[in-house]
């Protein structure tokens, strides 16, 4: 298990990157009401063969040759099923693979969401070649980041231009604020 | 809401500035391994250090990136030096204040630190 929920956000998107995506979508949206946490990743990478997808689950699978395990997704299957939430991929080869994450949001054994500002940061910035879209909502309020909208601006400059990237970390962090009204899930 | 009208008017400044980073073959690589492994023994502060650190010194001819897992798990998180016509050096068991000495000696003073090595810790 991994510690905060970022983590594990921050673990699979590199799936997608491996996928070959040029673009990810990652939105973390909290509803009190309903008692939930979701967490979503959506990419256009490459996507997973029919006959791998129900395999993927499996800690003992892996398409890795460097490792013999595959921890990623059963960790983050595991951390949504231990709070009475629930775990779903699918994925169309070719076009696009989505991993969903429910969890209770109250529920005793959820891990905390951490700091999700620091995964987003830190895939924006060590992958500039990739799209990012980030949506964080908390009960209809919603902000987003998105990576294509920054280049419309920028241009060639490049995001770990400290100017550049001090505004990015600011950007995530009061908008989360914003939302969230400062709590942390 | 913080807009990205701001963003605009940095972009503006910027633009003026002359020597902005680009990616060519003189530039040096300093890779994090990103994958569970990596991500599970502290990953992502050591690359957020390295990231901020290289900001903050201005080195426009270094840039840090991430990969997957090379196969070394035991030794993560690890940060692979990619030197222009050197051979690459691989660093273990980083933390952030062991990268920021990384980054202090190899890559600004052009010491390898022998000690973080990963033939140092095999043998």
């Amino acid at each position: 298990m991994l510690p905060e929920l970022s983590l594990n956000v921050l673990d699979i998107v590199n799936n997608s990157i491996r996928a070959g995506a040029d673009l990810v979508i990652i939105e973390v949206r909290i509803h009190k009401n309903d008692d939930v946490l979701v967490i979503k990743i959506t990419d256009n990478g490459r996507g997973i063969p029919e006959d791998q997808l129900s395999k993927v689950v499996d800690p003992f699978f892996t398409t890795r040759n460097t490792r013999k395990v595959g921890l990623g997704i059963p960790f983050l299957k595991q951390a949504a099923e231990i709070s009475g939430g629930n775990f779903k991929i699918e994925s169309i080869p070719g076009k696009k693979t989505i991993v969903y994450a429910s969890f209770g949001l109250t529920h005793i054994d959820r891990m905390p969401l951490g700091d999700i500002c620091s995964t987003v940061y830190t895939l924006l910035l060590a992958n500039q070649n990739i799209d990012f879209l980030y949506i964080y909502e908390v009960d209809g309020k919603e902000f987003q980041l998105d990576t294509r909208k920054l280049r419309e601006i920028l241009g060639d400059i490049p995001f770990d231009e400290p100017e550049v990237a001090g505004f990015i970390r600011d950007y995530l962090n009061e908008n989360h604020r914003e939302v969230d009204g400062g709590l942390s899930f | 809401m913080k807009s990205l009208e701001e963003l605009k008017a940095i972009r503006e400044s910027m633009q003026a500035q002359m020597g902005l980073r680009k990616e060519d073959s003189n530039q040096t690589r300093i890779v994090v391994g990103m994958a569970t492994c990596g991500i599970a023994s502290g990953a992502r502060p050591v690359l957020m250090a390295l990231s901020d650190a290289v900001q903050e010194k201005g080195l426009k001819n270094v840039m840090v990136t991430q990969t997957g897992c090379i196969g070394l798990c035991k030794y993560e998180p690890i940060v692979e030096v990619i030197e222009p016509g050197k051979e690459k050096v691989t660093y273990v068991k980083m933390t952030p204040e062991k990268a920021l000495e990384v980054l202090e000696k190899h890559i600004i003073g052009g010491q390898i630190v022998k000690k973080y090595t990963i033939s140092e810790m095999m043998k």
